[in-house]
Parts: C-alpha cells; structure tokens; sequence
C-alpha cells in the first residue's frame, strides 16, 4: 500500500492533469479549433429559459386510424355487395366493428375486407386482425404492437413539425427529446415568455380544402352523409355545410406567406403548391368555377370565396380577417407543417434571466463558503494530512468540473448544491484514513506500519460507504427529471472522483511527503 | 506549524457506556418516529407544484408591489387564486393557483395571470412561471416515491450482502426510523414538498447509511478481534473508537450544507435545512439506535463463541 510504482504514479498525475485540461474550456476560450473544447452547460434555472413538457394526444391518432378504417370498410363492404348495419368504431377495444344483414355473406364479407385491408387470411402477425362470429358481427382489430408503432411514429413525426415550428419563431438553439412514451419536451434557452410559442404548438394546423354543398340546411338537426356542419373561425355562431371529401390537402403546399394587400389594408396568407397540389387545385377550380371554395383548418372555416376563374399556377391567397400577428402565425404554421396529433402543452417552467443570475451569485456564494468551512475543518483538526486531504479536495473539485464537461452534464442549482454536498462527504474517506493511522499509531505501530494498516483497513469501509450513498444517487437518476436530475448527476460523478482523489492521490503525497523526511512520528 | 493539530472532536481512548442509555434511545426516537407518522397523516406534508399541480408566478413590479391592483386585476380575468403575496423585498410579488380542472386550461391560467399582471402594473418582469398540470404532478409523485423506494431495498440488499442479516435489518429499521423523522420535521417546518426534498431524503438516506456501514464495520472488525468480550462492551467499544470519524464528516457536512440553507437561495434553503436535520437524526442514530437494535437481534448469534457453541447440524442424507 505504501510502495506506489513510477508507472502508477505516473497514471495518477496523468489523470489529474487530464481533469484539469477537460475543466479548462469553462473557464478559457479554445486556443485551437480542432481542441475537443467541452463546456458544463447551464441549466434553464441558471440561465433563464422555459421548459415545456408536451403530451401527444394519443387517443386522437387511434380514433383518426379506426375512423379511416370505418372509411375502408364501408367502401369495400359496398363494392362488394355486402349488406351491413351499424358500422363503428369503438376506441375503447382498439376496433371497427358492424354486423351483417344475411349471416351467409359471411365468406364475402371477409373477402372484401382482407382484400381491401392488405391482410392475408392466414395472417400471421398483420397489423389488422379481421374476425366474423357466429351472430354475425365482424370486428377489424388493431393489434397492440401495430397501435404501439402508430402511436411511436407520431410522436417522431410531431417532434419534427415542433422543431420546424420553433425554428421559425427564431429561437435559438432549442432542444426537442422525446420523453417517456407520448410526451415531448421542449427546453427553449432565453425564453422567458413562451406564450405564443405555447399557443403555436397547441394548434394542429391541419388545413383542407373542401367544396361545400349547397342544398344542404345548416339548420337541420344533423347533416346529410358525407356532409358536416363547420363553424366559421370568426363567427363560430355561423355554420356552413362543409362536405368531407378533401379535395385538396395542406400537406401539398410548398410555402406560405403573410403579406398586406395593397388595395385592402388586410392582412393574408399567400400559399404556393407542389405540382400534385397545383395540378389538383387547377383542377377542382376549373371544375367548380362560381361555386364556393371552403378553407378548413382545425374543423374550422377560415373562409369560403367564390371560385372566380381557374386558379392554374399553384398559387392562392388566404383572407380571413387577419391581423398582422394571426397571418404571421397562420403562415408559419403552414410551412412548418400539420402534426399528426393535437399537442398539449401539460407543463411549463420559465425561469427569467434576472432570476438565473440571483440563483448564481446565491450557489456561488453558497459554494465558495461551504468549500472555505470544509477545508478550515481539515486543516484545523487533521494538522498536515489535514491540508493534503484539503489539496486532493481541490483536485477533486477540478476532475468533477473535467468529468462532467467531458459528459456535456448540465449543470443546475440543485448540482451546484450537489458539488458542495460531494466536497463534504468526499474528506470521509480522509477523515476515516487518519483516524485509522493515529489509532495503529497509539497501539503503538511505526510510521510506515501505522500508515500501511491505515489505508487497507479504512480502504473497505471506504467502499462499502460509498457504495450505498452512490446506489441512492443514480436510483435519483434514473427516476428524476430536470434540475433534481442534475443534481444526481454531480453527486454520483463526485463520489467517484473522490474515490480516486481521496485514496489515490492523497496516499501517494503522503507517501511521498513521508519518504522525502522519513519523520520518527507521525502528525497525526 | 500546522503539521499535527492539537484539536480533537473528543479525547483519545474515550470509553462512553452508549447502550446503557438503549431503551432511552429507542423510546425517544419510537415516539418521535410515531408522531412524524401522526402529522404526515395530519396536517401532511405540504405538497408543493411538483407534486400537486397548479400555478406559481413570481414578479417584480417596477415600484413597491400595489397588491389591491393586482388582486383586482386577476379577479377581473376570474383567476381564483389561493394567495398573492410579497415574496422576500417588496417589489417581488408571489401568486399561486390551484391546477385547473384540465391541462390545457391550467396552461392557458398561467398565460392569463401574465395578462393580468401586465394590465395592472405595467412594466412589472415575470420572474418565474411554473405551471404543472395535474397529470404530470402525479406522475412525478409516483416516480419520487418509485426511486425511495427502490434505494431503500437497495440498500437493503447491498448491506445484506456486505454483512450478516442482523445488521441488515438493523440498518433498514434504523433508516425508517431516520426517515420517518425526517418527514415529521418537513410537516413541522411547512417546507415545501417538492421533487428537490425527495433528493434531499434520498441523500439523507446515503449519508446516514454511510455512518452506519463505518460504525457496523468496525463492530464486525471487533467481533473477529476479540473473541470473547461481550457484545454490549463490544458495540460501546466499537462506537467510541468511531466516534472521532462520526462526528468529524457529520462535521463536514454539516458545514457544507449550512451556508446552502443560509443563501442558497429559495429552492436550496429547504434542500439544505432538510440536509441539516438528517445530518444530525442520522448521526445520533448510528449511535443510539442502530447499534442497540443490533445488540438484540444479535446477543446471542454474533459472538462467534455463541456459534461454536451450538450443536452442529447432522450432516444431510441423500
């Protein structure tokens, strides 16, 4: 325990000049650009920002998903020639079901469906699962494992649309993770307001384009097949009979524009198609000229124009009563995309960055004080050993700056308390290391008998504390969110690193102190 | 020269009779722990948003804070409220709600509290918003409660593996007790119950697990060494000659965490009172109650005597 190797020696100094090289980016510039140059990031607490935890609504892209498959029954049941009632959906058990008007269409039932649906008859794992019973009601299911791929890429996919989203407002450097199974969350460093940016992500964007049918009477109690009542989106009192059909889709659009006309003073939105959506729209124009054109977005009428002319270039202007923020707004929506599934906002933290700088100058303050009370403790009550425990302490705190730049950690108010804690509990492992050596001392063994059986028997109880303290830690981890989390973060990396200052370090100036002066006792 | 210091936490070769006062110890830290129960179930801990729900707004208005404007003002926007209040100097004003019955109108409060507060003192900073709906307090209450749990058996089987099952179950009891005591003094002091206590009690939790590993491990250490000293003398020995290193980390400790709770500013403070507390119940602890705990459970199974002493069991037939 006392001899240390010169290759081992040397690996204990590599490996504080290595913490200290892999601290330095936070406190100098790089002075190369190809240099690894790491940084400890703050935490939104520190720097100010907001935090937003938003929840895809998953219950919406199941009922989309049977809704469609209720489309696709109901067209291959009619081609097919199969009498059928009471066609529905029922979200509840993940399935379309209806019953058949004559038991013994069964056979062509199925037919139709697997055909129409893509499934096989023998079907081995297919997504949908089709099944006739005896009373004659048949049931599409969704299988779990299907559900749970819909349900993955829609998160994925809304992920995107709120990046593109966020891109747009000019946010910078934004970061978008998916958490758990449906939520995402959304730091945005700076932003201490997040309203609008809330209110831009609460809004699915879906917009269609669809005919309206002229004979139908909004006043009726409900509307004829194929047709639904939409309220407009400035007078929801107002309703026009919208039919379902979509003619064509905001998917297709390649660019949207807010801009004031000219001649009118109002605000909004210029759209410009891809070819497909262009050629659709040119078509549907030529077809309906002088009837009126709805706009959809949200299941809400923007507005209804008369078709003038064919519109033949792809492009389109929107007007709906804008003001210069809602066509700003609308535009940005329609470039960055619709999402797959509404989106609620189920959580907001905003930290001003006022506020950051007092959490700071407190931590710091906090920090700086702790650490001086720590090391005029050692000193005071531990002589010598004392200061070198202090010294390795130092190098402690340095390789915990190196370690957790080098891991990119965050660091967060909770992890500079955190920092403190571990200077704290790192001279422990110190503390229980010349205790050891003053009683092997006081039995009455020599220098370098007393300072051998100090380390190797403080060395166990040294881990085996450490062991249960870093346990409590990284269960923190792995269950915390947020600052807590960067709090579980610094205390873990500090344990270890003190295992390495504390036991290593401070036992090799030890020895070497001891081997330099060959003192007759021992300050301890 | 500060080569060898002349201060000691306690003399050399003190011999204090620690399990003389074990029924004392026991019973104090039983009736604490029974009390703490008592207030967890009432008045309870008092939840913060975390854990809870709801909204928590902090301002600075440009002059001293005109609470009546405000007051009013939110009322005009029909934000039922459950306190507005000044929050530390008077310009810093504090406004707390209830989460809303759904998330997204628990989202759309907090934008109108924003409203509100501009309308009525214009010019004031919002320097904090927290809103969290109730789906995510819940939550995050189940995963507080998942990972204290969890360290707990942990622990449990890490000490069960490092040492004989006496001092297993002395540790865990020892730590309920801790904790126990612990939640007491967040229900006394009103603290706010928030993710960051839940880090505090785990920490708490490692430190004083800790204490007791140093302690049992020279227990066990002295059960090999002398062979036939009784197990009271034993342990007693065991803690004295530990008592220099139990005192001096809490030490350290201590001082770490007490200019955190003095200006580490509102989050930490709590943090570090919480830390300052089960420094001390779980220092005392190691001494006065995990230690006799283990003198029950082990008077007559850990001396290694006691051991030898028992019939040997009849070798298994096949």
């Amino acid at each position: 325990m006392l001899y240390f190797s010169r290759l081992k020696t040397a690996l204990i100094l590599l490996a504080c000049a290595l913490g200290v090289l892999f601290s330095l980016p936070n406190v100098m510039r790089a002075p190369a650009g190809w240099l690894p140059w790491r940084q400890l990031h703050l935490g939104l607490d520190l720097k100010g920002g907001s935090y937003l935890l938003l929840q895809v609504d998953m219950d919406a892209v199941l009922r989309e998903r049977l809704e469609g498959l209720v489309d696709t029954a109901r067209r291959a049941l009619i081609a097919g020639n199969v009498g059928y009632q009471s066609l529905a959906a029922q979200p509840a058990q993940d399935r379309v079901v209806f019953r058949l008007r004559d038991n013994a269409q069964q056979a062509a039932a199925l037919k139709a469906l697997r055909d129409a649906l893509g499934t096989s008859a023998a079907g081995a794992t297919p997504e949908l699962q089709v099944q006739a019973s005896t009373d004659g009601t048949v049931s599409i299911t969704l299988s779990p494992p299907a559900l749970q791929e819909r349900a993955s890429a829609a998160v994925q996919q809304s992920i995107e649309i709120v990046r593109r989203r966020i891109d747009e407002t000019g946010v910078v450097d934004p970061q978008i993770a998916r958490q758990g199974v449906d939520r995402i969350v959304v730091q945005l460093p700076g932003v201490s307001d997040p309203e609008r940016i809330k209110q831009l992500l609460g809004k699915t964007a879906k917009m269609t384009f669809h005919l309206l049918d002229s004979a139908a009477n909004v006043t009726a109690a409900s509307p004829p097949p194929g047709v639904e009542f939409l309220p407009m989106q400035d007078n929801p009192a107002q309703k026009l009979p919208i039919r379902k059909r979509v003619e064509v889709d905001g998917g297709d659009l390649t660019d949207a524009r807010a801009a004031e006309n000219p001649q009118t003073n109002e605000w909004v939105v210029d759209f410009a198609f891809n070819a497909a959506g262009a050629r659709r729209f040119a078509d549907i124009t030529r077809a309906n000229t002088g009837k009126p054109f709805a706009i959809v977005l949200d299941n809400k009428v923007i507005s209804a124009p008369v078709i003038r002319e064919p519109i033949i270039g792809g492009r389109g202007q929107i007007s709906g009563r804008f003001d210069a923020r809602s066509a700003t707004d609308l535009a940005l929506l329609l470039r960055a995309g619709a999402l797959p599934a509404p989106l609620t906002v189920v959580e907001e933290r905003s930290i001003g960055p006022e506020l950051g700088a007092d959490s700071i100058r407190a931590g710091a303050l906090a920090l700086g004080v702790g650490f001086g009370l720590v090391i005029v403790f050692m000193g005071v009550f531990y002589g010598l050993f004392g200061w070198i425990a202090n010294l390795a302490l130092v190098v402690n705190l340095i390789l915990m700056l190196g370690v957790l730049s080098l891991l990119q950690a965050t660091l967060t108010l909770p992890g500079m308390a955190g920092i403190l804690l571990t200077l704290g509990m790192a001279v422990d492992a110190n503390i229980l290391i010349n205790e050891r050596i003053r009683e092997e001392t006081r039995a009455g063994r020599g220098p370098v008998a007393a300072m051998e059986a100090g380390f190797q028997r403080a060395f166990s109880t040294i881990l085996d504390s450490n062991a249960t303290a870093l346990l409590a830690h990284v269960m923190l981890f792995v269950f915390g969110t947020g600052p807590v989390r960067g709090f579980a973060v610094t205390i873990t990396v500090g344990i270890i690193t003190s295992l390495f200052t504390a036991t290593m370090l401070a036992r090799l100036i030890m020895v070497r102190w001891y081997g330099r002066l060959r003192p007759a006792a021992l300050p301890v | 020269m500060l080569i060898r210091s002349r201060f000691r936490l306690v003399p050399d070769g003190t011999r204090i009779a620690f399990m003389r006062g074990r029924f004392l110890g026991l019973a104090v830290s039983a009736v604490l722990s029974l009390l703490s129960l008592g207030l967890f179930v009432y008045p309870g801990l008092n939840l913060g948003i975390d854990f809870k729900g709801g909204i928590v707004i902090e301002a600075l208005t440009p002059g001293p804070a005109d609470f009546a404007k405000i007051r009013a003002s939110l009322t005009h926007e029909h934000l039922d409220t459950t306190g507005v209040q000044r929050f530390g100097a008077e310009d810093d004003v504090l406004i707390r709600l209830e989460s809303q019955p759904n998330e997204a109108a628990t989202q759309a409060a907090a934008d109108r509290v924003r409203h509100a507060l501009d309308q009525a003192v214009p010019g004031t900073k919002v320097l904090r918003v927290d809103a969290v709906g109730a789906s995510v307090s819940a939550d995050l209450l189940h995963e507080g409660m998942l990972a204290l749990a969890i360290s707990f058996l942990m622990i449990l089987m890490y000490i069960w593996f490092r040492f004989e099952w006496e001092f297993a179950v002395g540790a865990v009891v020892t730590l309920l007790l801790d904790i126990t005591k612990t939640i007491g003094f967040l229900v006394v002091t009103r603290l706010q119950f928030d993710f960051v206590m839940v880090a505090a009690i785990l920490t708490v939790l490692g430190y004083s697990t800790n204490d007791k590993v140093v302690v049992y491990d020279r227990m066990r250490e002295n059960l090999r060494k002398y062979k036939s000293m009784p197990l009271r003398q034993l342990i007693d020995l065991s803690i004295n000659e530990t008592l220099n290193r139990t005192l001096g980390t809490s030490m350290t400790v201590f001082l770490a965490s007490l200019p955190l709770a003095l200006f580490g500013g509102e989050t930490l403070s709590g943090f570090a009172w919480t830390m300052l507390f089960g420094i001390v119940v779980g220092t005392s602890s190691s001494i006065f109650i995990a230690a006799p705990i283990l003198l029950f459970l082990g008077e007559h199974r850990l001396r290694k005597d006691a051991v030898a002493a028992r019939p040997a069991k009849p070798p298994a037939t096949a």
